[in-house]
């Protein structure tokens, strides 16, 4: 028998939610406990005796039955949940109370529950990121800093405030709460920016951002299994990820290079996200409300049904940017914009929608705002400017990813023309 | 050929650091699949045997005084063992070079079973 991928880390955020229901979440670090304890017998057996036939089952059991012992040397149960404690006093009730927070329905609304108590406003959004990594997908303290390129101190500081904020709660947030609405928000939100760190992030290695992007998805199918959390807007977002993801293997080669959307080879498109995605664009359209998830989810179905960026319908693309200002502004929106128009009307027309971006204060330090400008005056032939700009973006980097990427357009443009010495001399005092 | 016992010992400390995260457990059973999955395609793999408990009793002297584990006074616990067969203790001792134990900071304790029949 083989593991499957990733099977202690799924089971991690299944059990957890488990155990979390039947002790509390003030007694979280409880049920990660013997979630570890389980996973440590595993090891153990396992590796000697072989994988059994139903791995997670045995995990399940495992846990399952340190919980039983747990609750029964407690005098009384009212150390845990509260809102079981009744039920967990009596051994009548308690061995099928016990199972039945085992079962799978009640897996899945807890691990919903989870999701919604982490993604509390009152914490700041990366410590919610991290909480939803950690608890519901598994990642390690060390793992999520690798991905966010921080230092595993400074993430285990952010996870274990975060924890602390949660076992300060005595039960886990209800969906039936009057907050349900605007939590749903921060929830979809918090899933946004998860995936974005994998598609945008900042780490070089192409497995890490894969994971990250694959997590997201997970998540936000598991809103959509519930119809609660399965409105309109959810399916936008869920549209939105599945779109994406199906560049992103061409758009992060193996070395964690990055490949504009021209260079792409479309042909490494997933075609089965893009299809699921589509689907689950139309389906999002049955609302009255268009979400800013709608229309980037539109944007990307018109970049993965065009066949090449020629034959791309910049036109809708332009149209959906306008949309998306009214709906959710950003100098990131108005720059994507302009490089759309710049593809509509030519490069000329893109310079002066960059130019016309209002705060570019915001921008100073983004270095696709002058890579843009580069880009374009390339297209129209002045590379002497492009050089600079790229130059320019190149001092902004803020990942390899991005300092490779930046420095391949620079060679380009230096192959198309000799650089004037100034240029090149602060290229070399910046390596320096 | 003859027959050899792999005892595995590790640290209660290792054994935690090597779970780590689900992540590194996941690692971790995966090189202990491979490494036994390749003894028993060599044909080296005698009995899987079995892992023991870290917990237990001691009997000891004519006293027959029983104490409680965990066992204070041993660095390392035994946390299973294996029966494999090899030619001699070389390469008994050689096969044991890839037990992923040894990553993990554990040893592995090769013994040669005593031949009984002359």
């Amino acid at each position: 028998m083989e593991l499957s991928e990733h099977l202690f880390r799924r089971e991690s955020g299944r059990l957890v939610a488990a155990l979390v229901r039947i002790f509390g979440v003030h007694n979280l670090a409880l049920a990660e406990d013997v979630v570890q304890d389980a996973f440590c017998r595993a090891l153990e057996v396992w590796k000697v005796r072989g994988v059994p036939d139903n791995p997670a089952a045995w995990l399940m059991s495992v846990a399952k039955h340190r919980a039983l012992d747990i609750v029964r040397k407690e005098k009384t149960a009212q150390t845990f949940a509260g809102e079981l404690s009744r039920v967990l006093e009596s051994e009548w009730t308690l061995v099928p109370t016990i199972e039945e927070a085992f079962a799978g329905s009640t897996i899945r609304d807890e691990q919903l529950r989870m999701m919604f108590s982490c993604c509390d406003p009152r914490l700041p959004e990366e410590v919610q990121v991290a909480l939803v990594l950690n608890i519901l997908c598994g990642f390690g303290a060390s793992e999520i800093a690798n991905a966010f390129l921080t230092s595993r101190a400074a993430m285990e500081k952010r996870i274990s405030r975060g924890k602390k904020s949660l076992a300060s709660s005595r039960r886990l947030f209800d969906l039936a709460d009057a907050e349900f609405g605007p939590r749903l928000s921060a929830v979809r939100r918090a899933l946004y920016l998860l995936f974005n760190e994998g598609y945008h992030g900042a780490s070089a290695q192409a497995a890490v951002r894969t994971d990250l992007c694959r997590e997201a998805i997970l998540l936000t199918t598991l809103l959509l299994e519930s119809p609660q959390t399965a409105v309109p807007e959810t399916q936008a977002l869920a549209a939105l990820m599945h779109l994406q993801a199906a560049k992103l293997l061409a758009r992060v080669d193996a070395d964690g290079d990055l490949n504009p959307l021209v260079e792409q080879d479309r042909s490494r498109w997933d075609a089965q996200l893009v299809e699921q995605g589509l689907d689950l664009l139309d389906r999002s359209a049955a609302g009255s409300v268009i979400s800013a998830y709608h229309v980037e989810a539109a944007i990307a179905a018109v970049h993965a049904t065009a066949r090449s960026v020629d034959e791309t319908n910049w036109t809708e693309i332009v149209n959906l940017y306008d949309r998306l200002m009214a709906i959710a502004p950003s100098p990131i929106v108005a720059l994507n914009r302009a490089i759309a128009v710049a593809q509509r009307d030519g490069p000329e027309c893109g310079i002066d929608a960059l130019q016309a971006i209002s705060g570019p204060a915001r921008l100073r330090r983004y270095p696709f705002y002058p890579a843009a400008f580069g880009e374009l005056e390339l297209r129209r032939g002045n590379s002497d400017a492009a050089r600079q700009h790229f130059a320019s973006a190149l001092r902004l980097a803020r990942n390899d990813a991005e300092r490779r990427f930046l420095e391949r357009r620079v060679r380009h443009c230096d192959e198309l023309e000799t650089p004037l010495p100034s240029v090149a001399y602060s290229i070399e005092e910046k390596k320096r | 050929m003859s027959q050899f016992l792999y005892l595995y010992r590790m640290t209660d400390a290792a054994r935690q650091e090597n779970m780590g995260t689900p992540e590194r457990a996941q690692q971790n059973m995966q090189r202990w699949i491979a490494w036994m999955n390749d003894l028993d395609k060599k044909g080296h793999l005698k009995d899987r045997g079995q892992p023991l408990e870290r917990t237990g009793k001691v009997v000891r002297g004519q006293q027959k005084t029983v104490t409680d584990g965990p066992f204070t006074e041993a660095k390392d616990l035994v946390g299973g063992f294996t029966l494999v067969e090899a030619r001699d203790i070389d390469q008994a001792v050689e096969l044991s070079r890839g037990c992923p134990v040894l990553d993990g900071g554990g040893s592995v304790e090769v013994r040669p079973v005593m031949k009984m029949d002359m």
